[in-house]
């Protein structure tokens, strides 16, 4: 399948405008890219954990979907869909319904890396028939911006401000996609949003089209959370992924591959010293904070190079 | 045709559910009730129900499935007992709210805190504020009878129902049981058809939506009317069971309350206890009696008021502390809807059963002899079973 970013600009579109994220929010843009991966005339139900997301596109009587939806609380969105998928197997086999659905479960980081990993590793382990999406944005942004087990080190965050005796956040970022391929589910894959989207669509067409549990990471600024003008998204996209912050990679059937590898890769401070949340760490005698933020990212990029079997 | 068996309340629920055939199950284990889950799993890898069953992580994922299942149009159901219905209490009210027709089997369980596997009824009176139907069992038979027509109530009013039974007591206790036939339950719970449903063909249904201040409070009040006249549609459903079973009542059972001037109200398997006091004290001539509820959810308060107005004396039995510093959540509801009638009885509160605590024939005939020898009406407040220093 070759693909045309025009042509699939022109699909009607599933996520429709008229929601209430902010202008330079990647939530609606990830939502929007996924949904656009689904082939036309296939339906879907989404299910949404509490979000920015779910608070923006439904409020009631109002909605963003063209598809079903269905939102319940903030930490079971996989076990929602659970239920779907089992309603849509067992009615399908009765013949008490028809249509080709497919069921894409959507969180936060939040609701993903923190209260919903629960139920999402239950729905992963019983390799349910859904897509799983999570809009990392790095923080509990709906709720003003509080840590989460997402948010990088450094970051400041309501719960983890910087101060005389305070750094930002203490730990590193959970490395919730390799969380996730240990369930050996058949496709996980992170991405983000990169030029004409092929990354993004092609992963999401493929986990919509693979049978059983499938994960995307989906790296989406929150220019509230970060601090970067909204204009700005697409490049802070860009030196993520240069800067190996955020690989662009996957797991298909146990088989790790990089998408994407930068020509040179671009030292951490381009990406961190686009965003106010990282700002300290550019003050004098702070130094040894890009450092460290330098050496994690070299550490985890030359362990993910070892798993793609590249040397 | 009736099937005459002996099995524990856990095996008829489950057997209930085979026959009922719902299009998903999800379900997590908990003791005492997760032999229903068991019994069913069995019945599935035997092939002799055709039901997607989901093994959840949790109960908070086993009611979250049923949500997601029952939104998608399916018959959805789950079983649990205690910690695990605490667990799934967040989503009670979201399936409630959501107008979705689950229905859930309790094993009622005492909660945790300290630690205790046996019977008390602080779980589901825990949830009685959760928009739910809740039904409770005094047998196995009962435990049966309502399950399958917790369907029929759930589809009917658009509310979830739970149909809860005494841990161990009559989810383990063997006894006899009359099953109806396949085809008996599958006509009388007939074919599920919701209006709305995500897996509508061409139809797409949006649940859940973030409800501001403009919205909320009609949703909620939408929610209890469907609550205040769900009482018809009770009655009526339990008066077709009766037509196929020979069985069952509305809403509670009137036990010796001809004349009564004394009278007990409880629920569920001390019911049974209870009842042999009272046929013990009627061969000596006392006029006593028993109300024994089915329904607690909604309280069938008027009609209730309407038969208890005229005894004397009535000991409302909880099997759970609600801590409000007034009595039980049963007592509660009798005292309120009692308020309303001229006559008011004096009403005594006996906390009795927590954690699995027995209670015999015996304690039973002593509350009778207390109210038929003119007990204090003023020390409504009352334990029975319990050791404390007064007793030394």
């Amino acid at each position: 399948m070759i693909y045309k970013f025009k042509d699939e600009l022109e699909k009607k579109e599933r996520f429709v405008g008229g929601h209430r994220l902010c202008a330079g929010c990647g939530a609606g843009i990830a939502v929007r890219g996924v949904l656009r991966a689904l082939d036309e005339g296939d339906k879907a139900v989404i299910s949404n954990a509490t979000s920015c997301l779910e608070v923006s596109s439904f409020m009631y009587p109002y909605t963003s979907y063209e598809d079903s939806y269905i939102h319940s609380a903030f930490a079971n969105a996989a076990a929602t869909c659970s239920g779907s998928v089992a309603a849509y197997e067992s009615m399908k086999k009765k013949g008490k319904i028809s249509g080709n659905f497919k069921f894409i479960t959507i969180g936060g980081d939040g609701g993903t890396y923190d209260i919903g990993f629960q139920a999402l590793s239950g729905a992963m382990e019983r390799n349910t028939d859904m897509v799983y999406v999570c809009y990392d944005n790095e923080a509990y942004m709906n709720t003003g911006i509080q840590r989460s087990s997402s948010t990088p080190r450094f970051a400041d965050a309501t719960t983890s401000p910087t101060g005389s005796q305070s750094y930002g956040k203490v730990q590193n970022k959970k490395d919730l996609t390799e969380i996730i391929a240990s369930h050996n589910v058949p496709y996980v894959a992170q991405t983000t949003f990169m030029g004409n989207f092929k990354d993004l669509h092609n992963k999401a067409h493929k986990a919509h089209y693979t049978d059983g549990a499938c994960f995307l990471n989906i790296l989406s600024p929150c220019p509230r959370g970060w601090g970067y003008e909204a204009s700005k998204l697409p490049e802070l996209c860009k030196k993520a992924v240069d800067t190996c912050v955020w690989p662009l990679y996957e797991i298909e059937n146990g088989v790790w591959k990089i998408n994407y590898i930068p020509k040179e890769k671009l030292p951490v401070e381009e990406f961190l010293s686009m965003q106010s949340r990282f700002s300290h760490m550019f003050k004098a005698g702070n130094e040894w904070m890009i450092e460290d933020a330098q050496a994690y990212v070299d550490m985890k990029w030359d362990k993910l190079l070892k798993k793609a079997n590249i040397n | 045709m009736s099937i005459k068996e002996r099995m524990s309340g856990n095996e008829a629920v489950a057997y209930a559910m085979k026959q009922v055939e719902p299009d998903v199950m999800a379900a997590f284990p908990i003791t005492p009730s997760t032999e229903i889950p068991q019994y069913f799993s069995k019945y599935l890898a035997d092939g002799q129900v055709d039901t997607e069953f989901i093994a959840v992580e949790s109960e908070h994922s086993a009611m979250s499935a049923c949500m997601g299942a029952a939104a998608s149009g399916a018959r959805a159901t789950t079983a649990t007992s205690s910690a695990g219905l605490a667990y799934m209490w967040e989503i009670l009210y979201v399936v409630s709210a959501s107008r979705l027709p689950v229905v859930m089997a309790v094993v009622n369980r005492a909660l945790s805190g300290p630690i205790n596997i046996n019977n008390d009824h602080s779980d589901t009176m825990g949830a009685r504020d959760s928009g739910w139907i809740q039904l409770y069992s005094e047998s196995n038979q009962e435990a049966y009878d309502n399950y399958i027509q917790a369907y029929s109530i759930a589809e009917a009013t658009r509310l979830p129902v739970m149909v809860c039974q005494d841990g161990f007591i009559t989810s383990h206790g063997v006894s006899n049981i009359e099953l109806l036939e396949d085809e008996v339950v599958k006509s009388f719970v007939g074919t599920y058809e919701p209006d709305n449903y995500m897996l509508k063909e061409n139809s797409p249904m949006m649940a859940g939506p973030f409800a501001t201040i403009p919205y909320y409070m009609e949703i909620k009040r939408a929610q209890a009317e469907a609550m205040n006249t769900s009482y018809n549609s009770i009655e009526n459903i339990a008066k077709e069971f009766a037509k196929i079973s020979g069985r069952g009542c509305s809403f509670f059972e009137e036990f010796m309350m001809e004349d009564a001037d004394c009278a007990i109200v409880i629920l569920s398997s001390s019911a049974g206890t209870a009842k042999e006091a009272v046929k013990s004290l009627r061969q000596e001539g006392k006029r006593v009696g028993l109300i024994k509820l089915r329904v607690f959810r909604p309280f069938p308060g008027k009609i209730i008021a309407d038969t208890l107005k005229n005894i004397k004396t009535i000991s409302v039995m909880d099997k759970a502390e609600s801590f409000s510093g007034m009595g039980g959540p049963l007592y509660s509801d009798i005292k309120n809807a009692l308020y309303e009638t001229d006559e008011k009885p004096s009403i005594i509160n006996y906390i009795y059963g927590l954690g699995g605590r027995d209670i015999k024939v015996e304690d039973f005939i002593s509350i009778f002899n207390d109210m038929l020898n003119g007990t204090d009406t003023k020390d409504t407040y009352r334990y029975i079973g319990v050791r404390d220093k007064r007793d030394e």
